[in-house]
């Protein structure tokens, strides 16, 4: 890839900064180039953003049918999946799965909940709930 | 207080980490040469890794495997910590800076608050250097940020502290000894033969044979489940997403073959370096036509993404047989 070759296409993913890529410049020497993105890789980024934005917003649906509670939509929300989920907060995933249950979730004990909460850097109470 | 830090942008975290601290200790490295001595290419594909649902793909060695091999070839020493509380970690952090040392550290990215929204993953194994503090705000010079940013107290704690793989438990690192500007040219030529010998591994998870068994399994994709898609996708964003410098690296290892030449007294390297640049654009074809698949332009063919993954694997196994040849 030549300098002038380095896309600069803008992605929205990058938030307005730019990124270091490798491009031959003049005279053929390899240097850092600043670029504002490429779109093949928004276009991945914004696919793995996706899949977890969609398994959040089918876990509110079902929290919202009263068929899941509400740890397992901020589980995702913080883009985890339970295995991520189970490592962070250092519990059983067959255990987070039964807490998955509304009713079982109700009887959660105040220790188990603030650990649940701090893995997800929410507040015990902002996790009884969906936002 | 604030050490006086130069911030310089970089490709890659771990490589743009150790050459920033090594430049501040008075030894001027750029990011490709710290990458390259520290042996930092690699393929790996190990399918039975999963990682947030995912098979481990990396264009790269292991995380801190740069850190130890630039430690090996300069002979720069390292003090490295680890701890095993949250304030303890913190407290000697503040310690280190009012002693205005600068001072490497790992985290999580996803709790970094200064990281763009869509960029933020659970990958633990991030690193960046603090510089400074004011008072409950660190300065902090992360090296794939265009210019130094800051970050608080509890967000960076909660970071250096994230768990799960790769759990960062704090680590902080700083150079003790760094030895003289001259780098030995043996060092400059063992780093690349051992980046030879393992892209060269006789397994279908390693090196040239790892993306021949990548390109075995796109081939055998099932292209109506969803989850091929997300595959093909997940491969482009560790080629190009996560900070690589381009082409999985391939563009920045060459910038360090081009460098190399002169110290390591094999003028050969030049040309090896035009190779590897055309090996990138040849990844950079295969990502932009597997983004194309992924976003709908182009029908989903796994069978053809497969044929570029071969074409690449025999490219990179012809390139680094001789590469292995031109520096023993």
């Amino acid at each position: 890839m030549d300098v002038q070759d380095v896309p600069q296409d803008g992605n929205a993913t990058l938030g307005g900064h730019r990124k270091a890529v490798y491009a031959r410049g003049a005279g053929g020497a390899i240097v850092a180039v600043e670029s504002a993105g490429w779109e093949a890789e928004e276009i991945v980024t914004l696919q793995a953003v996706d899949v977890f934005d969609a398994y959040a917003k089918a876990a509110r649906a079902r929290v919202v049918a009263g068929q899941s509670s509400p740890l397992e939509y901020w589980m995702y929300a913080r883009r985890m999946d339970i295995a991520t989920f189970a490592q962070s907060c250092g519990v059983w995933r067959w255990r987070i799965r039964r807490h998955f249950r509304p009713a079982v979730f109700a009887r959660l004990s105040p220790e188990l909940l603030s650990r649940y909460a701090a893995a997800l850097g929410v507040s015990p109470e902002t996790l009884r709930a969906l936002p | 207080m604030s050490a006086d830090f130069q911030h310089r942008h970089a490709a890659h975290c771990e490589s743009g980490t150790v050459a920033n601290l090594l430049n501040h200790h008075g030894l001027p490295i750029g990011e490709p040469m710290a990458f390259g001595l520290g042996g930092g290419l690699s393929f790996a594909y190990l399918p039975f890794v999963r990682i947030q649902e995912m098979p481990l793909i990396a264009y790269r060695v292991p995380p801190r495997a740069i850190i130890r091999g630039v430690r090996k070839s300069l002979g720069v020493h390292f003090r490295i910590e680890r701890f095993s509380s949250m304030a303890a970690g913190e407290a000697r952090l503040d310690a280190l800076l009012d002693q205005g040392q600068v001072v490497g550290l790992q985290t999580s990215v996803y709790w970094l608050p200064y990281f763009p929204e869509d960029m933020r993953f659970h990958f633990n194994a991030h690193n960046l250097v603090v510089y400074g503090r004011e008072g409950d705000e660190y300065l902090i010079s992360d090296p794939v940020g265009e210019h130094p940013v800051r970050c608080h107290r509890d967000d960076l704690n909660r970071a250096r502290f994230a768990k799960g793989m790769l759990a960062p438990k704090g680590t902080l690192y700083f150079p003790t000894a760094v030895p003289g500007r001259d780098i030995p040219p043996k060092a400059i030529r063992q780093a690349i033969h051992r980046v030879a010998w393992s892209m060269l591994a006789p397994l279908p998870i390693f090196g040239a044979g790892g993306i021949r068994g990548l390109a075995r399994g796109l081939g055998r994709m099932d292209r109506g489940k969803p989850d091929s898609l997300r595959l093909v996708g997940h491969i482009v964003r560790m080629q190009e997403e996560i900070g690589t410098g381009g082409a999985g690296f391939r563009f920045l290892y060459a910038a360090f073959l081009q460098e190399a030449a002169r110290p390591a007294e094999r003028p050969a390297l030049g040309e090896f370096a035009e190779r590897l640049m055309d090996i990138g654009d040849g990844w950079r074809a295969f990502a932009l036509a597997a983004a194309r698949m992924v976003k709908g332009r182009d029908p989903f063919d796994p069978p053809a993404l497969a044929e570029h993954l071969f074409a690449l694997a025999a490219a990179e196994k012809g390139f680094f047989t001789e590469l292995k040849a031109a520096v023993s």
